[in-house]
């Protein structure tokens, strides 16, 4: 009880003004209050960037619509992508892995506290500057210099010729510093998971969540430079008369592709990686059985990330490369299937002979499995090139991508989100609202990306801001835009239960789930410190060790059953 | 709770975790070696395929004496950090010196060579994409050597003021390492540019 | 009734998946789409050409097999959860702390690693088939430029120029008159894809791709530009005409004469080479010899203007002439600031352009 009166006094102290609060807020250094702050931040772009995909539905829910004008859609589907990926995505892995790494590893803090927060202030400066293209200069027509040119940006139409004003400046310039926040952020978590675990925690008696969130990182410092790289060569194109991607002066336009694409296909690894970090520790503790196979899954993790970095050209079939290269490609991409197979198969085991508790966190784990099953499965089709030749650029990649980051990395960031919030917050969600989020949220991903597979086999290609009477498109994206406001009712749903939850909810105490690793030995929320004592583990589950003295894991992992 | 877990038995054996600082420069050096590749790509991807202009063969001489400057430069900082070791602060700050000196020199040779070929003979970075890729990817490893040199001048100052103890000790080191890591792309590009692609 | 109902919502759930996978695989085959027409309608799976034909057959494999993994996996699923659900009353103990087995970790190792094989040697046959074909002598060549936002199509060896409607003969029993079609871009990235006649192929800038079709049977295909190039990129559509032989003959015949100099439009004639329209537009056998906007020399003997923005009629030519951001917002063709008077003296000039 201590601790906890620690953890009141240290956090809530009575009387502290907004402008000490903001102070905090600003100066703060802290791994907990950065990784909410980045959590924070990415949820509000979520929200922004998810109504801008309610406003693409709506225009294309009927054919010839004119509720946005054409420049007006291509900026929006621009800034939806750009923004999801990048002010959303990358920022809930960061804040995740500053939040719980070093929790689930038995340590105070991150390994450079002000490199981390110099990451998240690099991230917010970003973010903002992308957002603040709508205001800057009028740009053509007077709309605004919102990027418009796709989030992948292709050459050469990101060319000076091409693209005048300075849209594809904001978007250069944004990405590139928050790309130094990622780096930064990635190379943090990577040195305190090297270096500052608790005694006895080997490597492969890390959680897995930890383990996921090492690689991922990995990935982002070997990846995020070839976009980098990219970006600086077109402003040097842009602004200095460099040839990179002119095509006019002997440029390549593919040159820009295979840049972007092996950053852009390890990319969707690296955020897809943290989701299966979040199932990895819930779905045994639902299961109330450890991970089926952890070396495996250790196995299996590393080697997507290796044959990640070879699939990227799966992006550009259509390109005109040699049969060989089209092969070699297909081949590596059906390849990286394996891998991730096998971790839903593993997950299936873990599930196999448990006793499953349909909490929260769990049902948001089954939605996943069943989607991200769904989700693989057509990518597995689009990995065979001819099939791809037909369905490449079309809207049946919108919905495998949209199967696998919303049906797959959303549901497994919200199952953490209803895990872990509990632990940072000291509060449980609510339950009843919670159903109401998965139903509502579920019918309208299934109604809008279910349709899209069709769409896409009927011949309706991406990023278009309208289409004709008579392709057989009509009632596909009329049920299509029905599905996003069903969706947005359930994000509301959420955001309802986290505001009734900060004040209301029920007191969570340090475990309220009877889990096994580390974040749950200590109050919730967690001190500033995090532990009064570093802890020692002998195990993968401490806490399952303290819990069942007469049968600690310790006795069946040295044992080597199969396991060391 | 969390007490009771410091009762079960402890292994014996030590526990023993790499610096955080090494790994974290590692992590550096590796990122920076992805988007040195990345240029080192499209130069090697662009050779021969310039529409006009100069050819790498016509306009570009070997920097033989710049390169022995910055390459020497790596065994002057070798030479400080292991004075620095035996606290022999004199000869460190020579050493330093010389390090920095050198990686001086390296810059102000580039950069006669630049003014050359802008002024004599016609390259600058929009002339073709010969000139493109060379200006980008020198001017990325000038850009890092220029990093550097201001890292070894505040250490320098700091020797100088006498805020630099034997704490310090590792950040020298890690410095000392990004040094490195700067001479060695230079090898690359000396390599790919000066010797291959001519 | 609804506890019933609310304690078997997992399988429920699956059952709906199930149900709804099987509507799925329905629909993927050769039945007609329930929603909206039937002509005009684009689907991969009905297609009428090789290599559209060769790759719906690959499709239909792959679709197949990851069905299969599909209704496999998701099944043990559904069971797992089932079976395995938490009983209220059951809180007493945990069940067996499994921790792996080898033995299975190989074998759905193994497993996936066969499927994979198999579908490495049917995709490398079928790539390998499509891209490596030669074009018979009797092929015919032709040459699709992308502008942003339409088609410059061209056949060097029939000395013929046009915009937006590709013209082929059909392919049928003994002869095999396939067309080759080379790919090349003016400015930005764009895509070439007609979903019944093939699969797409890109027109990138400084690069020639080649891409083949050979249509079966008469008809009109739609198809879209499907790489992101600009504002009008959802208006730039394809219409690909598949003619019998004979008909395809007297196109190109028709297309290979210079302008006809009608005299009823001398006026509009006039008004059209007085204005600048001469820099951008060709029409053969005249002065006007530009190359930026397409070959206007046989305009009405196409069904669409802009790439399929506008249907060619006289009131749409009008619409087009006067203002052209009021077809297509973003188009590179300038308002020429003409007076009615004027709109319609080239109307009428352009009108005869048959």
């Amino acid at each position: 009880m201590a601790s906890q009166e620690i953890a009141l006094t240290a956090n809530t102290a009575p009387g502290t003004s907004l402008v000490d609060r903001l102070h905090r807020l600003v100066a703060t250094v802290d791994h907990k209050e950065l990784g909410l702050m980045y959590i924070g931040t990415a949820l509000i772009f979520l929200v922004v960037a998810g109504l801008m995909a309610v406003a693409i539905r709506l225009q294309l829910a009927i054919p010839n619509n004119t509720l946005l004008e054409p420049e007006v859609f291509n900026r929006f589907f621009t800034m939806h992508g750009t923004a999801m990926v990048f002010l959303v995505g990358m920022p809930i892995i960061a804040g995740l892995g500053n939040y719980l790494v070093p929790l689930m590893i038995g340590t105070r803090d991150m390994a450079f506290p002000r490199l981390n927060a110099f990451g998240y202030w690099m991230f917010v400066f970003g973010a903002l500057l992308l957002y603040f293209s709508y205001l800057g200069a009028p740009g053509l027509n007077g709309h605004g210099s919102a990027p418009d040119v796709g989030w992948f940006a292709y050459a050469p139409l990101t060319g000076r010729a091409f693209s005048r004003g300075h849209s594809t400046d904001y978007w250069i310039l944004s990405l590139l510093l928050t790309s130094v926040g990622s780096t930064v952020s990635a190379i943090n978590v990577v040195a305190t998971t090297l270096t500052l675990r608790c005694r006895g925690m080997k490597l492969m008696r890390m959680p897995l969540f930890v383990w996921m969130m090492l690689v991922t990182n990995f990935m982002i410092i070997l990846a995020l430079p070839s976009l980098s790289a990219a970006q600086i060569m077109l402003l040097i194109d842009r602004y200095l008369g460099g040839h990179f991607f002119d095509t006019q002066s002997g440029g390549s336009a593919v040159l820009w592709q295979h840049f972007f694409w092996i950053f852009g296909h390890p990319e969707v690894y690296i955020l897809i990686i943290p989701g299966f970090a979040c199932l990895s520790e819930i779905i045994p503790v639902f299961s109330r059985k450890p991970i089926f196979g952890y070396p495996v899954m250790v196995g299996a993790t590393t080697m997507i990330a290796f044959i990640s970095f070879g699939v990227w050209a799966h992006h550009m079939f259509t390109v005109g490369m040699t049969s060989v290269g089209n092969t070699f490609f297909a081949v590596s991409t059906m390849l990286v299937g394996v891998p991730t197979g096998i971790k839903i198969f593993n997950w299936l085991g873990t599930i196999y002979g448990g006793k499953i508790r349909l909490d929260l966190p769990m049902i948001f784990c089954l939605g996943f499995l069943f989607q991200f099953l769904i989700a693989g499965l057509t990518g597995v089709m689009l990995a065979v090139t001819p099939f791809d030749w037909q369905l490449s650029d079309s809207y049946f990649v919108v919905a495998h991508f949209h199967y696998v980051l919303i049906g797959g990395l959303l549901y497994a960031l919200f199952a953490g989100f209803y895990y872990w919030y509990p632990k940072a917050v000291g509060r449980l969600l609510n339950r009843k609202l919670g159903l109401w989020h998965f139903w509502l949220f579920t019918i309208g991903f299934h109604l809008t990306f279910d349709t899209m597979h069709f769409s896409g086999l009927l011949g309706m290609p991406r990023r278009i801001f309208t289409y004709d009477v008579g392709r057989g498109w009509e009632m596909l994206n009329l049920i299509g835009s029905v599905g996003a406001i069903f969706q947005a009712v359930g994000v509301l749903c959420l955001a309802i239960n986290i505001l009734r939850s900060l004040r209301h909810g029920k007191v969570a105490g340090n475990d309220p789930w009877d889990a096994w690793t580390l974040e749950w030995a200590t109050t919730s929320p967690p001190p500033i410190y995090n532990f009064e004592s570093a802890p020692v583990v002998r195990s993968r589950r401490p806490l399952w060790d303290l819990k069942h003295p007469e049968d600690p894991d310790w006795k069946y992992e040295e044992a080597g059953s199969g396991e060391n | 709770m969390i007490n009771e877990a410091s009762l079960l038995p402890v292994e014996a054996t030590e526990w023993k975790l790499p610096s955080s600082r090494k790994v974290a420069i590692v992590c550096l050096i590796l990122t920076e070696t992805c988007l040195f590749s990345i240029f080192v790509v499209a130069y090697l991807f662009y050779l021969g395929k310039s529409l006009t202009g100069p050819t790498p063969r016509e306009v570009l001489e070997l920097p033989v004496f710049s390169t022995i400057c910055l390459l020497s430069s790596s065994v002057t900082i070798m030479l400080a950090e292991s004075a620095f070791k035996k606290e022999r602060e004199k000869l460190f700050r020579v050493l330093w010196l010389l390090t920095i000196a050198l990686a001086a020199i390296f810059l102000s040779l580039t950069a006669r060579e630049w003014h050359t070929l802008i002024y004599d003979k016609g390259l600058t970075i929009s002339t073709n994409l010969f000139g493109t890729t060379f200006y980008s990817l020198v001017g990325l490893h000038a850009s890092h050597v220029i990093v550097g040199l201001c890292l070894l001048l505040l250490v320098f100052i700091f020797s100088l003021t006498g805020s630099l103890t034997q704490m310090h000790r590792q950040r020298i080191q890690m410095i000392s390492w990004y040094w490195h890591f700067v001479d060695a792309v230079w090898v690359v590009v000396f390599t790919v540019v000066y010797v291959i692609g001519r | 009734m609804r506890l019933r109902l609310y304690r078997h919502r997992k399988m429920l759930r699956a059952l709906l998946f199930f149900a709804f996978a099987l509507i799925c695989v329905v629909f993927a085959g050769p039945v007609e789409p329930v929603f909206g027409n039937t002509d005009g309608v684009t689907s991969i799976f009905r297609p009428l050409s090789q290599p559209a034909q060769e790759i719906k057959e690959l499709s239909l494999l792959v679709l197949a097999i990851c069905g299969a993994i599909f209704v496999v996996v998701a099944g043990l699923l559904v069971y797992a959860i089932v079976r395995f659900r938490h009983r209220a009353g059951d809180e007493a103990s945990e069940p067996p702390q499994v921790y792996g087995s080898n033995q299975i970790e190989l074998a759905w190792t193994v497993l996936p690693l066969l499927i994979v094989f198999v579908l490495i040697l049917v995709t490398s046959r079928t790539i390998a088939d499509i891209q490596n074909r030669q074009a018979p002598p009797s092929a015919v060549h032709a040459t699709v430029i992308g502008h942003q936002w339409w088609w410059e199509i061209r056949y060097p060896e029939l000395g013929i120029v046009t915009a937006n409607e590709l013209h082929v003969p059909t392919t049928d029993g003994g002869e095999s008159r396939p067309t080759f079609i080379k790919l090349q871009s003016a400015d930005v990235a764009h895509s070439f894809w007609v979903p019944l006649l093939a699969g797409k192929t890109d027109l990138v800038p400084n690069r020639e791709n080649l891409m083949w079709i050979a249509p079966t049977r008469p008809g009109i295909y739609l198809g879209n530009c499907a790489e992101y190039c600009g504002t009008q990129h959802a208006r730039m559509l394809i219409r690909v005409v598949v003619q019998p032989p004979d008909e395809f003959q007297q196109w190109v015949r028709d297309q290979q004469q210079s302008a006809a100099i009608g005299t009823s439009s001398a006026e509009g004639r006039k008004t059209f080479f007085a204005t600048s329209c001469v820099n951008c537009h060709t029409i053969s056998g005249t002065a006007a010899q530009g190359q930026f906007g397409p070959d206007l020399t046989h305009l009405m003997s196409r069904t669409t203007l802009a790439a399929g923005a506008a249907p060619n009629t006289p009131e749409s030519l009008r619409k087009w002439i006067r203002d052209p951001q009021s077809i297509k917002v973003g188009s590179l063709m300038p308002n020429m600031q003409l007076t009615d008077a004027e709109v319609d003296q080239v109307v009428a000039y352009l009108q005869t352009l048959k």
